[in-house]
């Protein structure tokens, strides 16, 4: 197949369609409106479901909808309409039916600006939605890997049943990239032995529900979702590893963070400092382990991401004290430059670094000094 | 088969499983529900029928009909049919829904899947209070009357005036049929099942949105006998929310039934 000039919203998009995408409900926001006006032409074309919601509470509740009924469902959205779609989440979640979101991020909080953010990874990965519920959230950092994550999160959302996020943002959205398609699968509509698509005189009434009255019940349900979570984590992790076979030291950053660390990564190459990149592809489940590893063999890690050391919190769980973790973030929408992150690196193999202060706290004192 | 009596006069519609009611005495939930499973059963439709139950005293309507069923979000319950009925359009889809649920936190939903003309069918129930939480004010709550939230009455000044949701809905063009029924005696749950199964007909029939509003009674919250309760109906709430049909577009005007 050719490699093709795409647009990373309308390549998700189409990499949506390619996986056999039924329906799809969104609103409009900026940046991830391609994806709604691409799928408002490519849907009905193909004699698929397309429906500009009211809202996005409306768009995730008509995502729920045709879960329940047993399609391939996406939905996409930028941060504040995510915030506005996370009761829905939780519902969905506790129906344990699959669906795909993808938030393309930007910077905030509150109406913020449409400029590339990394502030909803806390969102994403930890919190949102009301109660207790795991997730699988899948982080591109090309149009190609865009696409392919894409095609993934449909496989992964129904083989768990579970809601699976992609988080992109502005940059992946809206830049431009020559990328290969995989080819179009048919729609296949499975037969699901839990779906609500009417009894069709062959089975039993179906209810699907995220209510469990009895404590006793809902904790079951708790365990039962934690139990495919543990599957999750021991088969689902994901990460990428550049320049690591002799590394001393590793920075860690995922999506557009770990694209432009990676820039960095190779100038700091050339100078003939021994570090390496860690990108997790899968923030949810974490690549705790590998990095957990490294953390014996390495002598320090730099954290860097679009927001204030959200993603932070979980290499330092991982890290649990071994080596000193160093962070280097730009916050609402601010991207940084690959020179930012070399400097960050330069700062880190002078040996100047210390597991004991908090790399937040000494981020924040070195933002404070610059402005 | 168990032996029926030949003089029997009444039954268990085929639409219901056996489950026993959890509604209040004198509550017309149970009355509202029976006349759906009849007007299924009667359709032949209940094979290939989706629910969608509200948050509100109904969010167990899954427990007593035999059919598919899905719980939605408080006030959402329009949006879901919509992504239910956009990928199964051969399904029958309806949701059921109570005043705070469609008329307070769900008026986004509704109003825009009747504006999409969205071939579901919406059954609802004004009961003039939030039922579910305690008997609050919805909506739909009378001038003056007394609720947990309205403690000295409802006082338009700062509560505001209720919101009369079929005469609004009927202005949107997407609606097919939207009418206003009561169950506070026979006769007029008669009329409610006729309307009920005329929503049902517009929705096979693909036209467009179709909701029967039943003003409904809510002894518990109102402090009153059931009696008194169906009284308040049939005086005090059908002078607010007058009965009668306010959109029967012409397709469905050609419905014979
Ligand atoms: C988002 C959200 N807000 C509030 C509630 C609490 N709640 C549950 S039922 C209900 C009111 C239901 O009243 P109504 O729709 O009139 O139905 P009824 O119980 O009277 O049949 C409310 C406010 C909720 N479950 N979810």
């Amino acid at each position: 197949m050719t490699r093709e000039l795409w647009e990373g919203n309308q390549a998700i998009a189409e990499a949506a369609v390619r996986a056999g995408l039924e329906a799809y409900f969104g609103y409009p926001i900026t940046p991830q409106t391609e994806i709604l006006e691409y799928l408002s032409r490519r849907m009905p074309e193909l004699g698929r479901a397309f429906v500009q919601a009211e809202s996005e509470l409306g768009a995730i509740n008509m995502v729920y909808g045709a879960a329940c009924a047993g399609v391939r469902v996406m939905s996409t959205s930028s941060s504040p309409g995510v915030s506005l779609m996370m009761e829905g989440i939780s519902y969905i979640a506790g129906t344990e039916i699959p669906m795909v979101l993808v938030n393309v991020m930007r910077g905030g909080p509150g109406l913020g600006n449409i400029a590339p953010s990394q502030g909803d990874y806390n969102q994403a990965v930890h919190g949102g939605g009301h109660g207790d519920y795991p997730r699988i959230v899948l982080a591109p950092a090309s149009v190609q890997e865009a696409v392919d994550l894409t095609m993934l999160s449909f496989d992964l959302a129904e083989k768990y049943r579970m809601v699976t996020m992609i988080i992109a943002d502005g940059c992946i959205g809206q830049m431009m990239e020559p990328i290969q398609f995989p080819e179009m699968k048919p729609v296949v509509r499975k037969d699901w032995d839990w779906a609500t698509n009417g009894k069709m005189g062959k089975r039993e009434r179906r209810l699907l529900t995220s209510i469990y009255l009895d404590p006793y019940e809902e904790e079951k349900t708790n365990l039962r979702l934690l139990e495919r979570w543990k599957q999750i984590q021991a088969n689902e992790v994901r990460y990428k590893e550049y320049f690591m076979e002799d590394a001393e030291y590793v920075v860690i950053g995922f999506g557009t963070a770990g694209r432009v660390s990676l820039s960095a990564v190779r100038a700091a190459r050339q100078e003939g400092i021994k570090v390496g990149l860690l990108r997790p592809v899968t923030v949810s489940p974490f690549p705790s382990g590998a990095i957990e590893d490294l953390a014996k063999r390495v002598s320090g890690m730099l954290v860097v991401e679009m927001n204030s050391g959200q993603m932070l919190e979980d290499v330092r769980l991982a890290v649990k004290g071994r080596v000193p973790v160093e962070f280097y973030g730009r916050m609402g929408g601010v991207v940084p430059f690959p020179d930012e992150v070399l400097g960050e690196i330069h700062r880190m193999a002078s040996g100047k670094i210390t597991a004991d202060i908090n790399p937040r706290d000494a981020w924040y004192e070195r933002m404070v000094a610059m402005k | 088969m168990v032996p029926t009596p030949n003089n029997l006069v009444y039954e268990r519609p085929e639409g219901f499983t056996d489950a026993p009611t959890h509604y209040c005495p004198g509550c017309t939930h149970g009355i509202a529900h029976r006349l759906v499973a009849e007007v299924l059963e009667e359709m032949g439709v209940l094979d290939k029928t989706i629910g969608v139950a509200p948050v509100g005293c109904a969010v167990f309507a899954y427990n007593y009909f035999d059919t598919d069923f899905v719980e939605a979000p408080h006030g959402r319950a329009p949006a879901m049919a919509t992504g239910i009925k956009r990928v199964l359009p051969d399904r029958v889809v309806f949701t059921y829904q109570g005043d705070g649920d469609l008329a307070s936190i769900g008026m986004g939903e509704i109003v825009h899947a009747a504006a999409r003309g969205e071939n579901i069918t919406v059954i609802f129930i004004n009961n003039a209070n939030f039922g579910m939480t305690g008997g609050q004010m919805a909506p739909t709550t009378l001038p003056g009357m007394k609720t947990t939230s309205s403690p000295n009455g409802r006082d338009v000044e700062t509560q505001g005036y209720p919101i009369r949701t079929s005469e609004l809905l009927a202005t949107l063009d997407g609606a097919g049929y939207v009418v206003r029924r009561s169950l506070h005696d026979p006769k007029n749950i008669r009329m409610a099942k006729k309307a009920i199964r005329l929503a049902f007909e517009t929705q096979v029939r693909g036209l467009g949105f179709s909701m029967v509003e039943l003003l409904s009674t809510c002894p518990t919250n109102w402090n009153l006998t059931p009696v008194e309760s169906l009284k308040f109906v049939g005086d005090k709430m059908a002078a607010y929310f007058p009965l009668g049909d306010y959109k029967i577009s012409s397709g469905v005007a050609q419905i014979k039934v």
